[in-house]
């Protein structure tokens, strides 16, 4: 069995920033695995602008951002094989793949980074009912088509679901000569990021139809029409309000689940609401060697934020693999408190010599003027100010590792309502 | 000229037509949609009942007692997925043990062997997840679980492959008889010596064309759940609930695939091609089933469909030779248990036929050997090796959920009875079964479609005919 000293799984932006910075870290053995025809991940079909204004203080597009990686990859020898797909993991780090070229393939590793990214919710998952006719997409199926491809997916859209790859979509089948009808959020905001709602819908006239949502697709064969309703405060529809609007295609974009089928092999745990592994704060898992990064711990919404993230795990592997993996200095566990939806990393080590510790976190609602509570049992050691919170927008706390050392206390964040 | 047509591919026409093809015979399958098993064959429970339900005296008795114990052999012949995993009645008071008494009583009239009435200590053990209402269950331990279309795809695909000739997209829109049967389709004229109707929802349509108007076919919706695969699955075996005046209850099962199904309810509709779902209905069901097992997994749920019954005003299996047109078979209202009566009916249907000939020469030919496409992913690691080695794509992940090979798919395509839309490839080898639903394969089997039928990739359909997916290229000069 061929041993390797890392092996990265997935070669998208996470996977790649991971195996860039285990190299720049000394470690000479890696290997990174693709499932698809080349790397970069869903970044090659984001044919859109606004990536790398955190990494390079440029506004990319997703294949130009990819495009960083993969020279850089190039350019430090790092060996990798697309068109390749891991099927299973072990927790003695047994990794197995499959490839036209190779067949099927067994090898091992001293560690594992986890970089499988994550993959959308579908009609299913949010339960509406109807015909099941053609026309139905993934708006994330449906950006393949178009951008890769070169297909259209239709000519008078519908699209349920307000977070980010809807609002491109939105706006990129609008630029095909599709019209679109409008876009649908069951809540009372826009999932997506701000600027995303401005520069896609806002720009074009595309309606934005808050508290809305499908409850029925019509159509044979193909969509024929949709029937809309209204939400009222508890999502749940307003008797009397539907509406039947004619249309031949409907796009989901209703959220992103991390795609752990694999971690769940090796035994790893997950969080049961991020739905990824639990991770400390070196993006260690719960498994010995093996660290996961990217939207395969948390769906992130900006992709510097998932390249940080992964320069972190393949930086701690290649201390792991190097011996250098110190003692815990801490048993901080963390925990989502009032008004946050989780908390990564789950737990705090600090087995290295770390002066701060990052934590990433989503808020449940909409507020303003609020402030973040951080709590080390009951003893609040650090506050901050927000003026407007959403859970479309990741946010970042950092507190001083000296507040965590030789502790095994509950960490808790809230939101609380400034003053009270 | 055909000796025998049949009209309807669905698990009966398909049966009978693979039962036919053991005889010397030219034989015709006739089916108005653009794949096999595309109407009450698709979308049912995919239970082969244990038989102690109906009346022994009924059509739907007999022929349900004879089919079930034919699954072992015929499923192994066609290496189609079956699974002998035994059902329950569940009683949810000692009134209702009263009924599984009833029904225990009628089954030993049936002769379905094995039953026992499990109290709930014992019941637990077995199936752990059951809800606390739950007082005892009448074991069958002869009931199983199949997957439909794959076993009409197989039957279909053997009968094929012995000789039957197999007429998709044809559909028929009236029937003369002087000497023979002329069947006018939209794809001309068929003529055949013996016609049998195996029509389903539209048996009495098809038998008023030629014959005096005897009965009536209503479809009966029902809707379901359909769960992803769980490390511990809900249930082991078929979990049925009490019958009560109220109607039969919901049942929870596991699929062949193992996943989990969960309904059905039953409405009558107008429309006979009326398969679309309905939330109150889909809340009801889920109303209902939590009684049987209590933490019901809903967040898992990966789909939602419906299918029809064709539910015959006779109230029985209406399986006989017309008597006012000799030569023309009836074989109508094949509901609930037909799935379990299938292959029973097709030995019968045959003998039918078979006594219209002085001496009808067996197909020397015939075999009734068919393999199903390899499933990759159960292969032992050195079977795996020997068939990428034979063919590379078997090499290629397409489907990330079921883990499905191109190598496959290329296989589904190019059988016999081939897969031709996207949903065929589907039934056929489950990519876009799973939790994604086709959301990362799709567009990689439209284009596996389009390239292996050297068709247009803007002419691959995902379902029927007119279901149409890509509208046009980018950057078209709009006119």
């Amino acid at each position: 069995m061929k041993h390797y000293e890392l092996v990265v799984i997935g070669g998208g932006p996470a996977g790649l920033a991971a195996a860039i910075e285990a190299k720049k870290n000394g470690i000479e053995d890696i290997l990174v695995i693709e499932r698809d025809k080349e790397l970069g991940g869903i970044l090659q079909q984001c044919i859109h602008n606004g990536f790398g204004l955190q990494m390079f203080k440029e506004e990319l597009t997703g294949p130009e951002y990819a495009e960083r990686y993969i020279v850089e990859l190039g350019k430090m020898n790092i060996p990798y094989k697309i068109d390749t797909m891991v099927v299973d993991i072990t927790a003695d780090k047994e990794i197995s793949y499959m490839s036209v070229a190779e067949g099927f393939v067994t090898i091992s590793a001293t560690a594992i980074v986890l970089a499988m990214g994550c993959r959308e919710r579908t009609r299913g998952a949010v339960s509406i009912s109807g015909t099941r006719p053609s026309g139905v997409y993934n708006a994330g199926m449906a950006q393949l088509l178009i951008n890769t491809e070169g297909f259209n997916v239709g000519k008078k859209v519908i699209i349920l679901g307000s977070g980010d790859i809807g609002l491109i979509m939105a706006r990129r089948l609008t630029l095909e000569g599709a019209e679109v009808v409008g876009v649908l959020s069951r809540g009372g905001y826009a999932a997506g990021l701000a600027r995303n709602v401005v520069q896609c819908l806002d720009d074009f006239n595309i309606p934005l139809m808050l508290n809305r949502t499908i409850i029925k697709i019509n159509g044979k064969d193909r969509v024929e029409s949709v029937v809309l309703v209204d939400m009222d405060e508890n999502k749940q529809p307003i008797p009397g309000s539907e509406e039947t609007v004619e249309c031949d295609t409907v796009l989901f974009s209703v959220g992103l689940i991390p795609e752990n089928e694999l971690s769940e092999k090796a035994d790893i745990h997950l969080d049961r609401k991020t739905k990824g592994p639990l991770v400390d704060d070196t993006m260690a898992t719960d498994v010995d060697g093996i660290f996961a990064c990217g939207n395969v711990v948390h769906v992130h919404d900006i992709v510097d934020f998932v390249s940080f993230e992964s320069e972190k795990a393949g930086k701690n592997a290649a201390k792991y693999i190097q011996g250098i993996r110190g003692k815990s200095r801490s048993h901080v566990k963390t925990k989502a408190g009032n008004g946050i939806g989780y908390i990564v990393p789950q737990e705090i080590q600090l087995v290295h010599d770390e002066k701060i510790v990052e934590l990433f976190t989503r808020v449940r609602h909409v507020d303003t003027d609020v402030k973040f509570v951080v709590k080390l049992g009951d003893k609040v050691i650090r506050e901050i100010k927000k003026n407007h919170v959403t859970p479309s927008e990741m946010e970042k706390i950092v507190i001083a590792a000296s507040a965590l050392e030789l502790s095994n206390e509950i960490l808790t964040v809230e939101v609380t309502k400034e003053g009270v | 000229m055909y000796d025998v047509a049949i009209i309807g591919a669905g698990v009966i026409g398909a049966g009978i037509a693979r039962e036919l093809s053991r005889y010397d015979i030219n034989v015709a399958l006739i089916e108005k949609e653009n794949d096999v098993s595309m109407g009450t064959t698709k979308a049912n429970s995919a239970i082969i009942h244990a038989g102690y339900d109906a009346l022994p005296n009924t059509n739907k008795g007999k022929f349900n007692a004879l089919g079930n114990p034919m699954f072992d052999k015929l499923c192994e012949e066609l290496d189609v997925p079956f699974k002998r995993i035994g059902s329950y009645v569940l009683a949810f008071s000692e009134e209702e043990v009263k009924t599984l008494e009833e029904l225990y009583q009628r089954g030993l009239d049936n002769n379905i062997p094995g039953m026992e009435i499990v109290k709930r200590d014992e019941l637990l053990k077995r199936e752990p997840n059951l809800g606390d209402q739950v007082v005892a269950g009448l074991f069958a331990p002869t009931a199983g679980i199949i997957g439909p279309w794959e076993l009409t795809i197989a039957l279909a695909e053997n009968a094929v492959e012995n000789g039957v000739e197999l007429l998709l997209n044809h559909e028929v829109l009236d029937i003369k008889k002087n000497d023979t049967f002329k069947v006018i389709t939209n794809e001309g004229v068929i003529e055949t010596k013996y016609l049998i109707n195996c029509a389903g929802v539209f048996a009495d349509e098809i038998h008023n064309m030629i014959a005096e108007k005897s009965f009536e076919i209503k479809a009966w919706k029902g809707q379901y759940y359909l769960l992803d695969k769980m490390k511990e699955p809900v249930v082991n075996s078929i979990m049925f609930q009490c019958p009560t005046d109220k109607g039969k209850g919901i049942l929870i099962l596991p699929t062949v695939h193992n996943n989990t199904l969960i309904g059905p309810d039953s409405e009558m509709f107008d429309d006979k091609d009326d398969v679309e779902t309905d939330s109150d209905n889909l809340s009801f069901i889920q109303e209902k089933a939590k009684r049987t097992v209590h933490n019901l997994p809903m967040n898992q749920v990966i789909t939602s469909f419906a299918g029809l019954r064709a539910k015959p005003s006779t109230k029985d299996f209406i399986i006989e030779e017309v008597k006012d047109v000799p030569g023309f078979f009836d074989v109508a209202g094949i509901e609930s248990p037909g799935l379990s009566s299938a292959p029973a009916i097709a030995v019968y249907v045959a003998d039918l036929v078979k006594a219209k000939y002085e001496d009808l020469k067996e197909n020397i030919a015939f075999n009734p050997i068919r393999k199903a496409v390899p499933h990759f992913m159960s292969l032992s690691n050195e079977e795996k090796q020997a068939l990428i080695a034979k063919d590379a794509r078997y090499g290629r992940i397409v489907c990330r959920c079921e883990w499905i090979t191109e190598g496959e798919i290329v296989e589904s395509i190019h059988r016999k009875v081939g897969a031709t839309t996207v949903d065929g490839v589907k039934r056929r080898v489950r990519p876009g079964m799973g939790r994604c639903q086709g959301g990362f394969c799709g567009a990689k089997v439209m284009e596996i479609l389009s390239r292996e039928l050297k068709k247009d990739i803007k002419t691959i359909v995902k379902d029927r005919s007119d279901s149409y997916i890509i509208t046009g290229e980018t950057k078209e000069v709009r006119s």
